[in-house]
């Protein structure tokens, strides 16, 4: 393994991904030659309309799929090597849109601990990783505590602890905040930043929601199976039109900037945050 | 058709040890053509009140008079009826889908309503064509080859093909990019204006309901906390915050640019409106 190698968590090499049809015309192609890496330690946010490919790929992180050109690689292992499916599995944990699908036990800690007891860990470890990983999200109040007697917000963020549990050294979130209520999404996304800068974690985070990665590293746009743009938040979003173009959006301050510089205003076009507006409106 | 929910308290397995009271003493009056939003957080009673006003639900106690009818001191045949003028279009309606074709799908309602072949035939066209579909290119199309935007407006247009006088959604848009969102969301505006029913949209984008509706219901642990416009409702920052709640992006701004430009509004809460608001108290 070279140095290059060891530095990338995940590589997607000219990637094809067919869903098949009954007649072969109708045939969709979901991802059309798609090349690119994420490096260990970034966080990396992916947007697109529906249907452009999103969680296809996502799929295709966590060998849920394969691909029908191309190769993933995860870690340094081929998803299509059956022998390291556990090993790819367990690098790179996955969380979805509906927290209500993924809590399996009837209190708190015992669905923590399904990652790792079917993982094999000895039972003293799994102790330990659940108070962890319970701690990290901090939900060790709650351990005890029926899972459906919780908020959006605190199941989003159990499931996220099952996921620690089994020490993964990246998280694929497929839009976690897309059911959940301004407080369940402001916990979730401080969970998510905490994770990606306190504990150095890989981040993939799939949204609709445009402000929730303007701290990313960097974005990927998909757009009919293909990357059409891709670079740090400050020079996506300025392109304001183009992303509407495509059914996007851009967070509300950007937003906010660019109609006050078609009206003349003298202002930065790529300000992303409230913060970034009071400075630039207030100097 | 007015709502108007009297003293309305729904408690949950009463006298069991899981009892839950989630609704107590409800009061409010939804006028007729008005366009209402109500927020709260997961478990504030939201779901569990719009369950009520087509009476899916049996309040412990109270009642909601629709159009001057108690709805729960009906017989079943003619809740059926008003229940025909009172649509509810759940989260994730897709899921609800059945048919073998778009076209069947959206004509169960109105056939149930037993309307002739043509009068059915007239409001699947239409509402089809008010949810943003072209009608000759999904009518024979099963609803589960759409993409899941498109399943979205059929199974609304469903609900829109009863023509109800009183339409409720609980959070059209999660899940849909901000194309669809912004699409469904006009589309619901422009028919309101159009036909001047009353819409209740249940959402948790404050952005959603700070651009489309008249007046908001904030609900909290089953209680109204407030009944009132954007303009109130969003300046009240710290009690939205402390029940979970946030306001738009852009009404947080207004408040921070107020140290420097005292006499700028703070009952701001559009893109739009920020930037009317900006330009004025910059050009002065």
């Amino acid at each position: 393994m070279t140095m290059e190698t060891e530095k990338k968590m995940i590589e997607v090499q000219n990637v094809r991904f067919v869903y098949p049809h009954n007649n072969e015309e109708e045939n969709v192609i979901a991802l059309d030659g798609v090349d690119f890496h994420i490096n260990k330690g970034e966080f990396v946010g992916i947007i697109g309309h529906n249907g452009s490919g999103k969680s296809t790929l996502a799929k295709l992180f966590n060998a849920i799929i394969f691909p029908t050109q191309g190769d993933v690689w995860v870690n340094g292992f081929n998803t299509k090597d059956q022998e390291h499916l556990w090993d790819i599995r367990q690098t790179a944990g996955m969380v979805f849109q509906n927290p209500d699908n993924q809590l399996v036990a009837t209190i708190v800690e015992d669905d923590v601990a399904f990652g790792p007891e079917n993982l094999g860990v000895p039972p003293l470890e799994i102790r330990t990783r659940v108070d962890q990983a319970l701690a990290i999200v901090e939900m060790q109040a709650y351990a005890h505590q029926k899972p459906h007697q919780l908020s959006g917000g605190q199941k989003q963020r159990i499931a996220i602890a099952g996921i620690l549990a089994m020490e993964p050294e990246c998280i694929i979130f497929d839009e976690p905040t897309a059911m959940l209520d301004p407080s369940g999404r402001r916990e979730v996304m401080t969970t998510i930043r905490k994770l990606n800068q306190d504990k150095n974690m890989t981040v993939i985070h799939i949204t609709h929601y445009m402000s929730e990665i303007i701290g990313a590293d960097r974005i990927i746009v998909l757009d009919k199976g293909k990357i059409v743009m891709e670079g740090t938040p400050e020079t996506i979003f300025k392109n304001v039109q183009a992303l509407k173009k495509i059914g996007l959006d851009v967070p509300p301050m950007t937003e906010l900037a660019y109609e006050l510089r078609n009206e003349g205003i003298n202002i930065r076009d790529n300000i992303l945050s409230i913060d970034e507006m009071v400075e630039a409106l207030c100097q | 058709m007015p709502v108007e929910i009297k003293n309305l308290t729904h408690i949950y397995s009463q006298g069991s040890p899981f009892e839950f009271q989630a609704l107590d003493d409800i009061n409010i009056t939804i006028e007729d053509g008005s366009f209402i939003g109500i927020i709260g957080h997961t478990g504030s009673g939201k779901s569990t009140l719009i369950q009520h006003l087509n009476g899916l639900l049996n309040p412990t106690s109270g009642t909601v008079i629709v159009d001057g009818m108690d709805i729960f001191a009906q017989k079943k045949s003619e809740l059926i009826q008003l229940r025909h003028r009172i649509g509810l279009v759940f989260q994730y309606p897709e899921h609800q889908l059945f048919e073998e074709t778009v076209h069947k799908d959206v004509a169960f309602g109105p056939k149930n309503q037993g309307l002739t072949e043509e009068e059915v035939d007239d409001r699947v066209r239409n509402s089809i064509k008010m949810v943003g579909l072209d009608y000759d290119e999904v009518k024979d199309k099963s609803p589960f080859e759409l993409s899941g935007g498109q399943m979205r407006r059929v199974a609304i247009a469903g609900v829109l093909a009863m023509e109800p006088s009183v339409l409720i959604l609980d959070e059209p848009t999660a899940g849909l990019d901000p194309r669809g969102r912004d699409e469904i969301l006009a589309q619901i505006k422009t028919m309101h204006q159009k036909n001047k029913n009353t819409v209740i949209l249940v959402s948790h984008s404050m952005e959603d309901i700070g651009k489309l509706v008249e007046k908001i219901l904030v609900m909290n642990e089953g209680k109204i906390v407030y009944f009132d416009t954007p303009n109130r409702v969003f300046t009240e920052i710290e009690t939205l915050e402390k029940i979970g709640l946030a306001v738009p992006e852009v009404t947080y701004l207004m408040r921070r640019l107020k140290k420097k430009y005292p006499e700028i509004r703070e009952d701001i809460f559009t893109v739009e409106a920020a930037k009317n608001e900006i330009l004025r108290v910059i050009r002065g």
